[in-house]
């Protein structure tokens, strides 16, 4: 089993999101994180889709996304320097006794505090997926009381 | 000029040469049905279901190369269209289907006769529409035929909501030409892949030419018998490509596969290389993937680039249109004289590619497909439903020309025959159209007896009636021990040598002859051997639909047969 992180540019219309969902679900497959959203161009969209699975299989997807009519063009980063970014926003249990430590400890992982209340602090992190992990990790013995993560996107570093 | 949605859509088909509609009216498709009602230029023929318009649309498109077009409402209409939407999809044919939707107002509210039919066709159509305004209509008419007549062809599903059927609009033009940014089907091959394949061909020992469907789609086949005879190379078709090269040819070792020939299977296992053109190496082709051809060198030409290494590992692939690359192949490509593989080959073919044992006591299906041959001399339109019939009628009947085997290949749809043969015959061949059934599979589509009877459309319907569902019998009589499980649609005299079947009936139901008969079509039964010629000179005789019936030995195999699983050399013989 092998992770792609692969990128498609699609028309921006209704049910695309469905076909292109559907040649993964068909297979039984499950997407492990999809990031849609327009392009400078309005009528394109850029889907960013991370997916685990047989080689071969992924191969043979990424030949049938292409396939697909809405479908303008397909990127499967496997094996290119590609820079890839994750969102988090968090909400933890704080109080005055320990937000002074969470805040130090956002610090050292370049999470932001997005908000703060007198029961909680919610931070906005940006980085990549292992360091997001790594800053939940630390922060989860507070007590996590609601985590929203906005799956990967990706770029290739250099233009091929 | 004010113009309907609905007249519209008919003034697009007109401009879209659509000449034949097949379909079922309802509720939602009534603007339509009405701006019908007054197109002359455009014939529609009223299925008894609307399965059989999409199966009708399908047969047009496969015996005419044009794009085939059928009409059903929303709701239940368009659920029953899907099977024959995905028969379609799956052999790659042609065809616009167009259904009625609930208002755009009542979208997704479950309204009556309301299902989320773009959803359910998705995965099996190219590409679908939903229209949401009259404004969209015309230039989704136009995707929606170029799309499924370019490229890999396949079906194309537009629905239309009633209200944009009723809507009215001042401004209607139909565009003259389409251009979608993403899609734009690559038909001329790589030059260079093209030289690769030369040289590959140049360099073979053992060469075997393997042709498909995409042969008939693309019109290739002068080119593809221009290259065979330069270089004398053996050729073997998939069932979709039966006809794309003459079945009568010397070079020509049958299909491969499951029931394909000895000299085909044996053929692909010992050659050196494979020419496989517009073919998809389905698993009742290749059996056991591991061991398919493997010493072979694999040249694949397609037009569709997912359709390479799908299955099996390609060396050389070439995208693009199988008669424009054909056509520069045939260019490079160096004469070769026959050879002792030629003579190998030749062995393995022996006299006939098909054999059976006669009988002169039970009628042979085998014997009946020969003598449907024979009686037509080779010079009709066929189609099948699926099972033995059609194994048979592939072994035996020796297609010469393109476009005259109407079956269903990739999905295996019973079914499917009656009516792919009425929307063959609507397109007025000049020949015979001929469906050969069993009498399970008729069954499936029984009801559009009455579309042929009232429209005195020239069908004849061969039932070769063992009164079993045959090749699920042959299965279980072969690796379940002669279990008959749910297989016998009859019992009586002819099960007194079956041991598997409970609670059998004593007497076949339905009489096919008694049942054409109520349908007012004339019919004719043959029992004994003596009489098969007989009944199909008068069937084929009929100004009309006519349908034969031939009481067949009830327990005969399709042989050879590799079973599933297996690598192509390990062949069960009668």
């Amino acid at each position: 089993m092998s992770i792609h992180t692969i990128s498609v540019l699609v028309e921006n219309n209704s049910g695309t999101l469905s076909r292109i969902s559907g040649l993964f679900s068909s297979r039984g497959y499950n997407i492990t994180s999809l990031t849609v959203a327009e392009t400078d161009d309005p009528t394109v969209s850029r889907m960013t889709i991370v997916v685990g699975g047989e080689e071969s299989i992924l191969e043979q997807i990424v030949k049938q996304l292409n396939r697909l009519i809405d479908v303008i063009k397909v990127i499967d980063f496997e094996g290119e320097p590609v820079v890839e970014r994750e969102m988090v926003l968090v909400r933890i249990d704080s109080n005055h006794n320990n937000r002074h430590e969470m805040i130090g400890l956002g610090t050292i992982f370049g999470a932001r505090i997005a908000a703060v209340s007198p029961s909680s602090v919610t931070f906005e992190m940006m980085g990549t997926k292992s360091g997001i992990n790594d800053f939940i990790m630390m922060i989860k013995p507070y007590g996590i009381k609601e985590i929203v993560r906005s799956g990967t996107i990706a770029i290739a570093q250099t233009r091929k | 000029m004010k113009l309907t949605g609905a007249q519209v859509l008919i003034d697009a088909l007109k401009k879209e040469d659509v000449s034949v509609v097949f379909g079922y009216p309802g509720g939602v498709v009534i603007p339509i049905f009405d701006v019908l009602y007054d197109t002359e230029e455009i014939k529609f023929v009223l299925t008894r279901h609307e399965q059989a318009a999409a199966h009708a649309a399908d047969g047009y498109a496969r015996a005419t190369g044009k794009v085939g077009v059928c009409l059903a409402t929303s709701g239940p209409g368009a659920t029953n269209i899907m099977t024959g939407i995905a028969t379609a999809f799956l052999d790659s044919i042609p065809m616009v289907a167009i259904t009625g939707q609930v208002s755009t107002a009542l979208l997704g509210s479950d309204a009556f006769q309301e299902a989320d039919v773009v959803g359910i066709s998705r995965p099996i159509t190219k590409h679908n529409f939903l229209v949401k305004s009259i404004d969209e209509l015309p230039v989704i008419i136009k995707k929606a035929f170029h799309i499924a007549s370019t490229g890999r062809p396949g079906p194309v599903l537009v629905d239309i909501p009633v209200d944009v059927s009723r809507a009215v609009t001042e401004s209607y033009s139909y565009p003259e030409t389409i251009s979608i940014r993403s899609y734009k089907p690559n038909t001329t091959g790589h030059i260079r892949q093209i030289q690769k394949a030369a040289e590959a061909i140049a360099n073979a020992k053992k060469p075997v030419i393997f042709a498909g469907g995409g042969i008939i789609h693309s019109g290739a086949y002068e080119e593809l018998l221009e290259l065979a005879q330069s270089t004398n190379i053996p050729v073997t078709t998939s069932l979709m490509g039966l006809g794309c090269f003459p079945g009568n040819h010397p070079l020509f070792i049958g299909m491969p596969g499951m029931h394909g020939a000895k000299a085909a299977n044996f053929a692909i296992q010992e050659c050196d290389l494979i020419i496989s053109i517009g073919v998809r190496f389905d698993d009742r082709v290749t059996g056991y993937v591991a061991k398919f051809a493997p010493e072979a060198t694999i040249i694949h030409m397609d037009i569709d680039p997912a359709a390479i290494s799908k299955i099996i590992k390609v060396d050389i692939p070439v995208v693009g249109d199988a008669k424009k690359i054909l056509t520069e192949l045939n260019k490079l490509v160096k004469p070769r004289d026959a050879d002792a593989w030629n003579e190998k080959v030749i062995k393995w073919k022996g006299k006939k590619l098909f054999t059976y044992t006669d009988s002169k006591e039970v009628i042979k299906p085998q014997a009946v497909i020969e003598a449907v041959y024979r009686e037509t001399n080779g010079k009709a339109i066929i189609a099948t439903e699926v099972g033995q019939h059609q194994m048979w009628t592939a072994q035996y009947y020796l297609f010469d020309r393109p476009r005259t085997l109407l079956t269903s290949g990739g999905l295996g749809t019973m079914g499917y025959g009656m009516p792919a043969a009425m929307g063959a015959a609507v397109a007025d061949p000049g020949i015979p159209v001929i469906d050969i059934a069993g009498d399970g599979s008729i069954q499936m589509n029984i009801q559009e007896l009455a579309t042929l009877s009232i429209n005195n459309i020239p069908v004849k319907v061969v039932i070769l009636n063992n009164s079993y569902l045959g090749m699920v019998r042959q299965w279980q009589e072969l690796f379940h021990n002669r279990r008959y499980s749910s297989t016998c649609l009859k019992g009586g005299f002819l099960c007194q040598n079956c041991v598997g079947t409970k609670n059998c009936r004593k007497q076949y139901v339905p009489d096919f002859i008694a049942l054409a008969a109520s349908y007012n079509i004339a019919a004719f039964r043959a029992e004994k051997p003596e009489q098969v010629e007989k009944v199909l000179r008068e069937g084929l005789a009929v100004n009309g639909p006519a349908v034969m019936e031939f009481i067949v030995a009830p327990e005969e195999n399709v042989f050879p047969m590799v079973p599933a699983g297996k690598p192509l050399d390990e062949i069960l013989e009668g």
